[in-house]
């Protein structure tokens, strides 16, 4: 029964993820950026922006220009989620891939670390006055559903260590469409429960900030603007002119 | 002098503590019927009003990816929220970046979004409502569009797409703003922001013409309407009328000259700005820019120049190829448009132009990096020309130079206060307290380093400084456009020496601090 449950809904919720996200980035990527407006100093050739974009997501370097307690904080956090979910590969390969298991010691630390940077980021929600001011129900249920998921794994692995051979075999079976039983651990049914919500929820909220930041014509347009004409599919039907002549 | 408390400047910047509502009562006066229907807008708020304005804001949506990905992004992680002038200097809330798009990104839940649909609670989502209109026309004006927020922003998200947007669906319903609305009128009836008529024009760039004579001794023109003639040289009205701004127009008449350069103004084309983009307005801002491709057809130019201005300049060097492109009618040796600074700095590096700089002695100068020049646009081939070409021609013309503090200069640079279609006078409380970061700035170089003046290249913050200087102390002509900087310095071949009798042009630095000695102009050296 829990095994049906579970895995109907790790199906939906996949599908919910993948399906939302699919659905925005189309969205994103078909919606036209009609003017140049990169930042600038902005880099002149596309080598550049993809440089550019790359220090964007790898060291959120804007971030860090801009405030660097919530640089740290969510860097901690973002870096230390990266780790737990290659970590987390395990679960899902057979063999396990040999880089997976030379993280696995890293992975266990990142898991800490993320508590850290959410805990860090969450405070600042309630003393930072400004902070406060901006944040709604939702942000603060976000870092609640965060931190609650990173805990009741640790729990797991800490405090009360699950049977995680027969949860490799219930994930492996969802994967090939051949159920096993589900371990009827009430501290991993809250962790998966968990987890499928935040599938869930990724593409209906904030979250999208991870596939948007690759959009943000801010971020990703190159500044060569007097070189190359740039002109959005409904502005050419609008104002039509293919050369200069007279 | 003012109905509000003018800020007082401290030993450095405060963040201040929130004063909800503080800049409620802000609001630019709205547009009379008139001024709407020339711009093809509704007169007044129209009935059902609130399905209209969703509407326009689906439709926006589906055009501006600016504006989906940002009404998407933003995780609140409050980075921005001590980024803005306006923020800075009044305390209110709404005017943290994050806080002004949410005044928009409420509604785009409330009718976007699945999770504002059904739980509007939640994520803070709300209805269209008046009281909501309210705040967008109150707090949509007080954003200058200057994009600093968008510089410290993790996903770039840019404040001034989200407040033209919401001008644009303001206008639509037949709230517009009276100010930026009635200008842009102007320029489609009479070819410029201040209504100048082409008669009244040529009066005026004569009597400039007199006034280098007299002073100079060489007939530099400013000519009009010259067909055949090489360069377009395409320049904000203000530079014709308004100080400090025609002492620029002069210095870019001089560099010309010695340049031995063709050029002329357009009585057509009479305006470089180009107010649609404060209003957000594709149409309008493509109708303006086609303004200036048709005079330099017309006139048969083979280049376009365009002067001290940071918005015209963000348009003209961002927008005018794909809003009225392609210009390959144009000699192609030469980049589409140009700036005068780009100008005058490749004649200093091919040492075409002499200068004194003993002749700006009297000054000690520091260096306001406008807004649109520094984070929307460029100059020369390299990243960054547009915070080394202003430097480098200051440096060239004058001896004493200081930079203000890091954090409020080139990408990082304040806002005037009165950017973004602000500069008007039913705004001046929202002026005064937005310009309270870059009075900070230049206080600190005053006292630490004798800072006596402030060079700019835009008319706006011209404008603005030289009105809202007053306010912190500071003489209202301690602004100055780079071009007049130029033109004190520059020497013309044949020029006179002036009537001071010759003096060791060497700079003494001892007196270089006091504002009131008297201006060399000794042309010549010993
Ligand atoms: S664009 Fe400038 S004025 Fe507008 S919110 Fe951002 S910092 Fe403030
Ligand atoms: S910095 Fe960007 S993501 Fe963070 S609160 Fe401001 S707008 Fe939102």
């Amino acid at each position: 029964m829990i095994t049906a449950i579970y895995a109907s809904l790790f199906y939906i919720a996949t599908l919910i993820l993948v399906g939302g996200v699919a659905f925005k980035v189309r969205q994103y990527a078909l919606t036209p950026a009609p003017l140049k407006i990169a930042m600038t100093p902005a880099p002149t050739t596309t080598g550049g922006v993809v440089f550019r974009m790359f220090r964007e997501v790898v060291f959120f370097e804007s971030l860090f220009k801009s405030n660097k307690w919530i640089w740290l904080f969510g860097y901690i956090f973002h870096a230390a989620l990266v780790l737990v979910l290659l970590r987390h590969l395990r679960y899902f390969t057979e063999p396990v891939w040999f880089w997976v298991g030379l993280i696995q010691p890293f992975g266990l630390y990142a898991g800490f670390a993320a508590v850290i940077g959410l805990a860090g980021l969450w405070v600042r929600r309630f003393t930072v006055e400004r902070v406060r001011y901006i944040s709604s129900p939702s942000d603060h249920l976000m870092l609640a559903l965060l931190v609650a998921i990173f805990t009741s794994g640790l729990f797991m692995r800490y405090v009360e260590r699950i049977d995680i051979v027969a949860l490799k075999a219930f994930i492996l079976g969802l994967l090939y469409f051949d159920w096993q039983p589900m371990p009827a651990d009430p501290v991993l049914m809250v962790h998966l429960g968990l987890v499928i919500t935040l599938m869930i929820i990724f593409p209906l909220s904030k979250l999208l900030h991870a596939p948007g930041v690759f959009f943000s014509p801010t971020r990703n347009q190159v500044d060569n603007p007097r070189e190359q004409r740039h002109q959005a599919p409904w502005a050419a039907k609008m104002y039509p002119r293919a050369s200069s002549g007279e | 002098m003012a109905i509000f408390d003018v800020p007082t400047l401290k030993d450095f910047l405060d963040i201040p503590k929130i004063q909800e509502g503080a800049m409620a009562h802000s609001k630019p006066f709205v547009a009379s019927p008139e001024h709407q229907q020339k711009l093809g807008f509704p007169g007044e708020l129209v009935d059902g009003w609130e399905d209209k304005a969703i509407a326009k804001f689906g439709d926006l949506l589906g055009r501006y990816r600016s504006l989906q990905v940002y009404m998407d992004s933003c995780v609140k992680c409050g980075a921005c929220t001590d980024k803005c002038h306006y923020f800075l200097g009044t305390g209110d809330p709404k005017n943290m970046p994050v806080a002004r798009q949410d005044l928009m990104r409420q509604v785009y839940r409330r009718y976007f979004t699945f999770a504002g649909k059904w739980f509007p609670w939640l994520v803070g989502a709300k209805d269209m409502t008046k009281k909501v209109l309210d705040d967008w026309y109150s707090y949509f004006h007080q954003c200058s569009q200057c994009r600093r927020c968008a510089v410290y922003c993790p996903y770039g998200i840019d404040t001034a797409e989200i407040s033209m947007a919401a001008r644009e669906i303001m206008d639509s319903v037949g709230q517009g703003q009276k100010y930026c609305n009635e200008i842009i009128g102007k320029v489609h009836e009479k070819s410029n922001n201040l209504g100048l008529p082409a008669k009244a024009l040529k009066a005026t760039l004569e009597d400039l013409e007199e006034d280098i004579e007299d002073e100079t001794g060489i007939k530099v023109r400013l000519p009009l309407d010259v067909e055949g003639a090489d360069i377009l040289l395409v320049t904000p009205s203000a530079d014709f009328v308004a100080e400090p701004h025609v002492d620029g127009l002069i210095g870019y008449a001089k560099v010309f000259h010695q340049a031995g350069a063709s050029w002329t103004i357009s009585s057509y084309a009479s305006e470089a700005a180009n107010f649609a983009m404060f209003i957000g307005s594709y149409e309008q801002m493509h109708d303006i820019a086609e303004r200036i491709r048709k005079a330099a057809q017309d006139l048969g130019v083979k280049r376009i120049v365009v002067g001290e201005c940071g918005h015209a300049w963000r348009v003209a060097y961002n927008f005018w190829n794909t809003l009225a492109g392609p210009f390959d009618f144009l000699d192609p040796n030469y980049p589409v448009p140009m700036h005068i600074c780009e100008y005058t700095h490749d004649l200093i590096e091919e040492g075409k132009l002499k200068f004194d700089k003993s002749a700006n002695d009297h000054m000690t100068l520091t260096y306001h990096d406008s807004c649109n020049v520094a984070r929307a646009s460029r100059m020369g081939d390299k990243p960054g020309g547009q915070f080394e070409f202003p430097r480098d021609i200051i440096k060239a013309v004058c001896n004493n130079y200081v930079d203000m503090a890091a954090d409020t200069i080139r990408e990082s640079t304040y806002c005037c206060g009165g950017g973004g279609g602000l500069l008007t006078d039913d705004l001046m409380e929202l002026r005064v307290k937005g310009a309270l970061p870059r009075m900070q700035a230049l206080k600190q170089v005053t006292e630490n380093n004798g800072v006596t003046h402030m060079a700019a290249i835009c008319a706006i913050c011209k404008s603005q400084f030289a009105k809202v200087m007053p306010y912190y102390g500071f003489e209202m002509d301690g602004i100055v456009s780079i071009h007049q900087l130029v033109s004190n310095a520059l020497i013309m071949d044949g020029q006179n020496t002036g009537e001071d009798p010759e003096e060791d042009p060497a700079p003494e630095k001892e007196t270089d601090k006091d504002p009131k000695t008297p201006e060399i102009s000794a042309a010549e050296g010993p």
